[in-house]
């Protein structure tokens, strides 16, 4: 019967797809450390890779200086797409993201005052920036889902409102910091302001690649909860879930990550909303295939990104959130003018 | 296992509404409905039934046991909700709304099992929409949607089934499918069904019994013929009814009358609360 095979079909894991998404990511990489002022091949670009080599000047461009920057890219795309992600799931809606709803300025904020206080810098410990960029990207999401609250709801329309001006707010306050700020601090804030992908060091990396497997996880635990929130919490609540325990832990997972990868790589717009819109359409709603593909979109997309952001004004560079911000802004209008963005949950 | 005790539960929202001291029974296999006018407290009880808030005073029991210990999980495997309104945020397809009713047994795990996947096919045919398996929600009519709301809930595989107005959206074609389907399941199920509905002569047609509510109390409970009577009814609703009998059934038939503008509609929509028709309940 015709019936009885559609329901599996419909429903369940996705390797297909899952998979292609891997390739693409490998690709994005490989072709990151190929392409630059210095142009390295393939073969060469896989061999430098795999093998590497003492006083190969070929070795040294791709392993020290394309490939961090390339896994820098990467980990900080699958963060902000993890934290759109985990937004848009507890928000009930498909336009929440860490930009839009001002986390991503909380988290700044946090980085600026760790910057004030001397924490940051080449003598910095990145895990403590990180912990002042999670503070700040939960202080802002706190608010901005206190004030959009309406009995127990959150109306799309008080939700951007509420974050568009705790963005503001935020914003300002970095603005007033860097004013207090040192001139010869100033150019390295402003610099990682616009969003820099420029490698950091290798403690960077590990304290974003740890905070990034700790979100992943608890976003992935909560998955299957997570869908059935997509029913409203009540109905989430009747069928068993816990629906506050698990939006908590998410709210919490998404913050963390947001403040990760702004502390590594500066405010980098609307990858969380680019990104999991892209996937939803390729593989459906279902978090458990969403998280993964999610992931494996966000790193793809940043480090492709990037490597427009590189090339495209040689030898000068732009910042990766041009970039980023170019495809977000009209795909966020076009989210809010069709149906089911604009609606109110 | 399938017994709803409902002993001297009394809760009130902030806003005032609620109900009051509320104490019933529901015996396995019976159909019972909860019908009174708006802002009675009929969607209370059935929140407070699912555990979505929990009573003051009094204490509800599931098959013998307190609802307060009952964990969410184990309460979903053995309580099914229809809701009023069903509305999924993002585009799943209906086979994955129906197995999200799988939920309480799958127990979170990653995947649900060839036994989840099989329970939703069969709520899916015993609905009749097995062909809408791989539609999107957001394609769907209102009436199909309150199918698919149905076949989700029978995935559950719930001895105890609560519908909060399963027809109140739907038009009169869809109003029937909805009822059959739901009557036919009671009927083959031997669970228990509480059918909370503004329609009067729609409870009294179906129920077993019917629990009158009015400003968050218990006004009456007993068999259709017992409760649907203007000494109940006028009181409950503030405006005047006249009571008769259906000619095929002969269960009791209620209408409400308008007397100041002299024409005639049924109760549930001209009840003295009408003003507050807006609020929940």
């Amino acid at each position: 019967m015709k019936a009885g095979v559609t329901l599996p079909e419909v429903a369940g894991w996705r390797s297909v797809p899952i998979l292609c998404l891997a390739a693409l990511l490998l690709i994005g990489l490989l072709l990151s450390v190929m392409v630059g002022s210095f142009p390295v091949a393939p073969r060469e670009a896989v061999r430098a890779l795999l093998t590497g080599g003492a006083n190969d000047p070929v070795v040294a461009v791709v392993r020290q200086i394309r490939l961090p920057r390339a896994i820098l890219a990467g980990m900080v795309g699958a963060a902000l797409a993890l934290a759109g992600l985990g937004f848009q799931a507890i928000s009930r809606n498909p336009l929440a993201d860490p930009t839009v709803l001002g986390v991503s300025s909380g988290a700044s904020f946090g980085v600026v005052i760790a910057m004030l206080l001397g924490l940051a810098g080449p003598f910095g410990n990145p895990a403590v920036v990180t912990l002042f960029a999670f503070a700040g990207a939960l202080l802002a999401a706190v608010s901005v889902y206190a004030i959009a609250q309406v009995d127990g709801r959150l109306p799309i329309t008080t939700l951007l409102l509420s974050g568009v001006i705790v963005g503001l707010f935020f914003t300002s306050c970095v603005m007033l910091i860097t004013a207090l700020l040192a001139a010869n601090e100033l150019q390295g804030v402003i610099f990682w302001l616009m969003g820099n992908l420029a490698p950091t060091g290798g403690r960077t990396l590990a304290v974003l690649a740890l905070v990034l497997l700790i979100g992943a996880a608890v976003l992935a635990r909560q998955a299957a909860r997570l869908n059935l929130l997509a029913l409203g919490e009540e109905q989430a609540l009747q069928l068993g879930v816990e629906a506050e325990r698990v939006k908590r832990s998410v709210f919490v997972a998404a913050s963390l990550i947001t403040g990760a990868a702004i502390s590594a790589a500066g405010s980098i717009g609307f990858v969380g909303l680019i990104v999991p819109h892209a996937a939803r359409l390729l593989l459906g709603p279902d978090n458990r295939r969403l998280i993964p593909a999610a992931a494996l979109l966000g790193a793809a997309f940043l480090i492709l990104a990037d490597l427009l952001a590189r090339i495209v004004m040689a030898p000068a560079e732009l910042p990766v959130g041009v970039i980023t911000s170019f495809c977000g802004a009209p795909l966020f209008v076009y989210l809010l003018r069709s149906r089911r963005g604009g609606e109110s949950i | 296992m399938n017994t709803v005790e409902v002993k001297n539960v009394t809760f009130r929202y902030r806003t005032g509404q609620g109900v009051d001291d509320v104490t019933f029974q529901a015996a396995p296999g019976e159909l019972l409905g909860i019908v009174g006018p708006n802002s009675a407290g009929k969607s209370t009880l059935l929140r407070l039934l699912s555990k979505v808030v929990a009573p003051e005073r009094g204490r509800i029991l599931i098959g013998g046991r307190d609802l307060c210990t009952l964990p969410r999980t184990a309460l979903a495997q053995r309580v099914a909700v229809v809701p009023q309104e069903f509305h999924v945020a993002f585009p799943f397809r209906v086979a994955e709304v129906v197995l999200m009713g799988r939920y309480p047994h799958a127990g979170g795990s990653a995947w649900e099992s060839d036994r989840d996947r099989s329970v939703a096919q069969a709520a899916l045919e015993a609905t009749g929409i097995p062909d809408l398996a791989a539609r999107r929600m957001d394609e769907l009519s209102g009436g199909e949607r309150q199918l698919v709301s149905i076949a989700r809930a029978l995935a559950q595989e719930a001895s105890i089934l609560l519908l909060d107005e399963p027809t109140a959206h739907l038009d009169l074609r869809h109003q029937g499918i909805v009822l059959e389907i739901l009557l036919r399941h009671h009927r083959e199920g031997r669970g228990t069904t509480i059918l909370v509905s503004h329609d009067l002569n729609l409870a009294a047609e179906h129920c077993d019994r019917l629990l009158l509510l009015a400003r968050g109390r218990v006004r009456v409970l007993g068999r259709p013929e017992e409760v649907i009577t203007e000494e109940h009814l006028v009181p409950a609703y503030g405006c005047p009814v006249t009571v008769e009998r259906h000619p095929v059934s002969g269960r009791p038939r209620v209408q409400g009358i308008l007397n100041q503008r002299g024409n005639h509609g049924t109760v549930s929509h001209h009840s003295p609360d009408a003003r507050e028709a807006g609020r929940s309940e």
